[in-house]
């Protein structure tokens, strides 16, 4: 199981990546394994658009299930990942990558302290397979 | 093999069937409201037999063989029900008909009225819902309507067991409700900590599968309910596991305010490949206005003395939740439903859920050294078992399943409940023979062997039926739905 | 008697299970509720319920042996034999959802033809595996507007010709949600085109809905309207009676985003209402938002084409209370029905019936018209169907006519008050011209006093 060290995590596996105001946000390598082969990804997430913590910006389609991703933290919304519509199956093959979903300028940093760091997050998905 | 489809079959200038000529004086079409072409397939009636006929040969179905698809009561339909809703005084009846001309079958829909009620241990029954899950909606809706009645606002939560079918928190989330997912304990039944935290004020009620979607009774299933009410809910009861209860227990004896039945599962009107069900809803006193529009109800007592019989029409409950489709109801399921139970007769209905429950333990008792079963009582009909062995770890419940359909037997539910991992639920009915049990058994047992021995076998099963596994991920990624082009000449 | 076990069977069955009797098997249950003796009739053989069940029958006249002008939402056409006989397969009518594809391809080919013909006949890109009726399918056309808005648009526009138990069907799902329903509380006149409709559309509707040919049998070139919708930002349903679309202009032509309908007219035997069928097609772009079953084309593992359900993610049995609808089973049967009837009659067949409906119903409209005191309502403009206003309340003409088995049509005042003296009549191919002219001279002479 892929759990980058730079990234902070939810317990509804989402990953963020911070760089200075910025935030990138996508669905973490355990998430896709649980899914399995993605079939459609939809950002209803527009540019410009403002949401908080914890609002659906995505929802992701496999043959077996059907999951919404939610923000890990509030923003407004800068640039959304069109790829996906195409390629889904980049969600399963470059999670932390290519399947990017969408790009925030952060409203609110301290909301990041409620995230999950890498080890906490390992810890949340033992916790599940058991 | 696979069929061609129609738009491959279809040769220009063929025809199926003629209508007789106009009779009238011809009048000219509306001319700019007109389509041009009209895609439909040209085949010859032979073509269009042999196509359907052929189609419907790779089909598995009850008639063919075993079928025990957990929560969906896969008994034998009976021919005679076919019969009964053909008879042209049933089948060419229009909906809207004067009611002084439709008497047989509004008598007809008044007494599987009451003798749903009865067999459920209820006052009222709406024959309109059209499926289980529409049946649930009812349920639903009618435990909101009667909180708004008396001004309680403030229940908006539902609560659901995590062992339900998917269509209790659908139904739930559909109207509005908040749905809270309800932890089952390590016997299977509703764990009353994990209620005790939400029977409060702001608690609509809890929808309750009873036999739960594991085969099992509820041990406190009193307890319950009376907690439940206590706190000022109600209790909606999904009663697709009737099959076990007929003449045994009646859900509105032990608290369950609203249930719903489905036809097709327990009262033997056929599946259908997907439909159509019918699913009849019961209510308490205390909920009989709140049925939906209409029920049937005698408008006229008539006059015994002078030998004129009472006439029945249609009522509309004083505070219905109004008119969950168009019209009356599956009359052509609740014809089937109601030769079923003029056929059983209380003793042949209790009959029924004895042996439904029979044939479900004989299977368990059979299995269980093979197969783990996580909750290990009494079932009643159906059980869940797991289709997964430590020392098999490639092995998941889906390859049992597939491997099955190679012995000509129906695999048994293996999506849910979710709380089970890779469950397979098996649920015999009662219309099973000892033989039938046994063959299924012996060949599950060959199967677990397999899946130690020659695990390969299962994982590229079937072989033997007429097509095997199926690309999924295609089907969903190219999305052809449809092959119209073809006909538009 | 289908219960096969005979007492060796019981005995030995019970010793596997290690029981002394079945009634160990129900230990856990509440001994004080247990076993209550059901009051119903005793049970009966077969022989002895179809005896039971025709006399049942007897007490009913249908409308194969009256004379029946009776339509208001399902019809009285002809069904060929061949549809009742593929029906009447064992193979197809007890098959349970085809959710183990390798041997339910029978189901699966078969759904995926209807959703082609279909799809075909309305003119849209895809077509579902059906809801339970017209009713419900237009309220799940409400419920997928709502969430393809997110909420944002709570408002529909229904027309007050849309049939009135689908209007009550679309309250009554709507009745604890946000919706705001519009149109059909007298804020447009009932005579009016689909225009009246357009003043009524704002930034907060999600969706319109009409009906083609509408309550009243008229039928009206939605296009303008259309794209008004679509300027406003809405969607655009119709609910069609798809034995119109043998001859008429599609809806899709016309630009609707999603056509609901009633399947009932395609071979589906009237049964005092039910079970009947609910259509649905969308365009291909809101594939994902709509409810109910899907048949998608694949290939299998030794390379043949074969059909399984797909985007199954959507429905209740995976999404759960993230499921936008909580519908479960489809009309497998019917639509199987209305599949067969439009494959035995084809393009000419179906043609030909919806003329024969168009043509025997203007004859009608013509000479009724003529009758002093009557006056078509409907306007030149409508298929099979029409509203004639009366020389006196249209019940009093009906109850009468019935006493000479004759079924009249359907008097629209208790569903459209103040209409008390307006009778709906539907003529289909199976009114010959002599049931036309005895229902005109019926018509006259009950006017006459």
């Amino acid at each position: 199981m892929i759990i980058p060290s730079d990234l902070k995590y939810t317990e509804n596996d989402e990953w963020i990546k911070i760089e200075g105001d910025t935030g990138t946000v996508g669905i973490t390598d355990y998430a896709q394994d649980q899914l399995s082969d993605v079939v459609f990804v939809e950002i209803f997430a527009e540019p410009d658009e403002t949401l908080g913590a914890g609002d659906a910006c995505a929802a992701v389609e496999s043959v077996k299930a059907a999951a919404d991703v939610y923000l890990p933290a509030g923003g407004t919304i800068i640039e959304i990942n069109e790829d996906l519509l195409e390629t889904p199956e980049l969600v399963n093959s470059d999670p932390y990558g290519e399947a990017w979903m969408v790009k925030i300028a952060l409203s609110d940093a301290s909301q990041l302290d409620a995230l999950l760091d890498a080890a906490a997050y390992e810890k949340h998905c033992e916790e599940r397979s058991a | 093999m696979a069929e061609h489809l129609m738009c491959e079959l279809s040769v220009p200038g063929r025809r199926g069937f003629q209508f007789p000529d106009s009779d009238v004086p011809e009048v000219k079409l509306p001319e700019g409201m007109l389509r041009d072409d009209l895609p439909l397939p040209e085949m010859a009636e032979i073509d269009v037999v042999r196509y359907f006929t052929r189609l419907s040969q790779l089909n598995h179905s009850v008639d063919t063989g075993f079928y025990p698809l957990g929560s969906c009561t896969m008994k034998y339909n009976p021919k005679i029900n076919e019969e009964a809703a053909r008879i042209p005084g049933f089948a060419n009846l229009h909906p809207l008909q004067p009611v002084e001309t439709t008497q047989g079958a509004l008598a007809m829909m008044y007494h599987l009225q009451q003798w749903l009620s009865e067999i459920g241990g209820y006052q009222a029954t709406s024959l309109q819902p059209a499926a289980g899950a529409h049946g649930e909606l009812t349920g639903v809706l009618i435990i909101r309507a009667y909180h708004r009645s008396r001004g309680d606002t403030k229940r908006n939560k539902i609560l659901v067991p995590d062992s339900a079918h998917g269509t209790n928190p659908a139904t739930s989330a559909m109207s509005g409700l908040e749905v809270v997912e309800l932890r089952s304990d390590d016997r299977g039944n509703v764990d009353i900590e994990a209620l005790r935290e939400h029977c409060n004020d702001t608690l609509a009620g809890l929808m309750l599968t009873n036999p739960n979607t594991l085969g099992l009774f509820d041990e406190n299933v009193e307890q319950v309910t009376g907690m439940v009410h206590e706190a000022g809910g109600l209790i909606y009861g999904d009663g697709a596991n009737m099959n076990a209860l007929l003449g045994i227990l009646r859900p509105g004896d032990i608290g369950i305010d609203v249930l719903h039945y489905n036809l097709h599962k327990t009262f033997s009107t056929p599946h259908g490949g997907g439909g159509p069900g019918s699913g009849p809803v019961s209510v308490t006193e205390e909920l009989a206005d709140f049925l939906p529009d209409p029920v049937v109800g005698i408008i006229d007592e008539g006059d015994e003395s002078n030998n004129i019989p009472p006439l029945y029409g249609f009522i509309t409950p004083p505070k219905t939740i109004g008119r969950m489709k168009a019209f009356q109801g599956h009359f052509g399921m609740i014809v089937r439903a109601f030769t079923y139970i003029r056929m059983h007769g209380p003793d042949g209905l209790r009959k029924v859920s004895e042996y439904a429950v029979l044939n479900a333990n004989y299977l368990l008792a059979l299995l269980r050294d093979h197969y783990h079963v996580p909750f290990d009582r009494i079932c009643m009909h159906e059980f869940v078992a797991e289709g997964r062995w430590e020392d098999a770890p490639e092995i998941h419940a889906l390859d049992v399943a597939k491997r099955l359909m190679d012995f000509d037997f129906h695999p048994p539910t293996n999506y849910f409940p979710l709380i089970v991992h890779e469950s397979l639920m098996i649920e015999p009915t009662e219309t099973e023979s000892k033989e039938t049990l046994d063959a299924f058994a012996r060949t599950m047992i060959r199967i677990a062997e397999e899946a130690r021995s020659e695990p390969e076998i299962l994982k590229t099963a079937p072989h033997k039926t007429p097509f095997g596994r199926l690309d999924e991920v295609k089907a969903a990624k190219e999305l052809v739905l449809c092959c119209v082009p073809q006909f538009a000449r | 008697m289908f219960t096969p076990h005979t007492k060796d069977d019981l005995e030995a069955m019970l010793e596997t299970i290690g029981v002394a009797s079945i009634d160990d098997l129900f230990k856990c249950l509440p001994a004080e509720h247990k076993y209550h003796q059901l009051d119903l009739p005793p049970a009966l053989t077969e022989m002895e319920v179809l005896t039971e069940l025709r006399d049942i029958a007897w007490a009913n006249d249908t409308a194969q042996e009256l004379v029946s002008f009776l339509g208001a939402g399902a019809y009285n056409h002809y069904t060929p034999a061949v549809v009742d006989s593929i029906l009447r397969r064992g193979e197809f009518y007890t098959a349970y959802t085809p959710y183990q594809p390798e041997i339910s391809q029978g189901t699966l080919q078969a759904i995926f033809e209807y959703q082609s013909l279909i799809a075909g006949l309305t003119g849209m890109d895809v077509c579902n595996a059906s809801h339970y009726d017209g009713a419900t399918a237009v309220a799940e056309a409400v419920n997928m507007a709502y969430h393809n808005f997110r909420g944002k648009r709570p408002k529909v526009v229904l027309s007050p010709a849309v049939h009135p138990h689908y209007r009550q069907t679309v309250r009554t799902y709507t009745q604890d949600s946000d919706i705001i329903l519009s149109g059909d509380q007298g804020e447009v006149d009932l005579k009016a085109g689909p225009e009246a409709l357009v003043p009524l559309i704002d930034e907060t509707t999600g969706l319109v809905v009409v009906a083609y040919p509408d309550f009243f049998g008229r039928i009206y070139d939605f296009t303008a309207l259309a794209e008004a919708v679509h300027e406003a930002g809405a969607l655009l349903a119709v609910s069609v009676n798809p034995m119109a679309l043998g001859i008429l202009k599609t809806p899709g032509e016309m630009g609707a985003d999603i056509v609901t309908g009633e399947g009932q007219s395609l071979g589906i035997p009237l049964s005092y209402g039910g079970p009947y069928l609910g259509l649905f097609a969308t365009r291909q772009k809101y594939v994902r938002k709509m409810a109910g079953r899907l048949a998608g084309e694949t290939v299998d593992n030794r390379g043949q084409r074969a059909y399984v359900l797909t985007l199954t993610a959507r429905e209740q049995h995976i999404r759960r209370d993230r499921a936008t609808s909580n519908i479960c089973t489809n009309q497998g049967l019917l639509a199987l029905a209305a599949t067969v009837y439009l494959s035995l009659l084809g393009k000419h067949g179906l043609r030909q019936v919806s003329t024969l409906c168009y043509q025997k119903a203007h004859y009608a409209a013509d000479q009724i018209n003529k009758l002093p005191g009557f006056e078509l309502w409907s306007g030149q403009f409508f298929f099979n169907e029409f509203l004639v206003k009366c020389p006196q309340p249209a019940h009093e003409i009906s109850d009468h006519l019935m006493e000479h088995n004759l079924l009249a049509g359907y008097p629209v005042g208790k569903d459209y008050p103040g209409m008390e003296n307006y009778l709906l009549i539907a003529v289909t191919e199976m009114n010959t011209k002599e049931d036309i002219d005895w229902l005109v001279s019926g018509l006259e002479e009950v006017t006459n006093g």
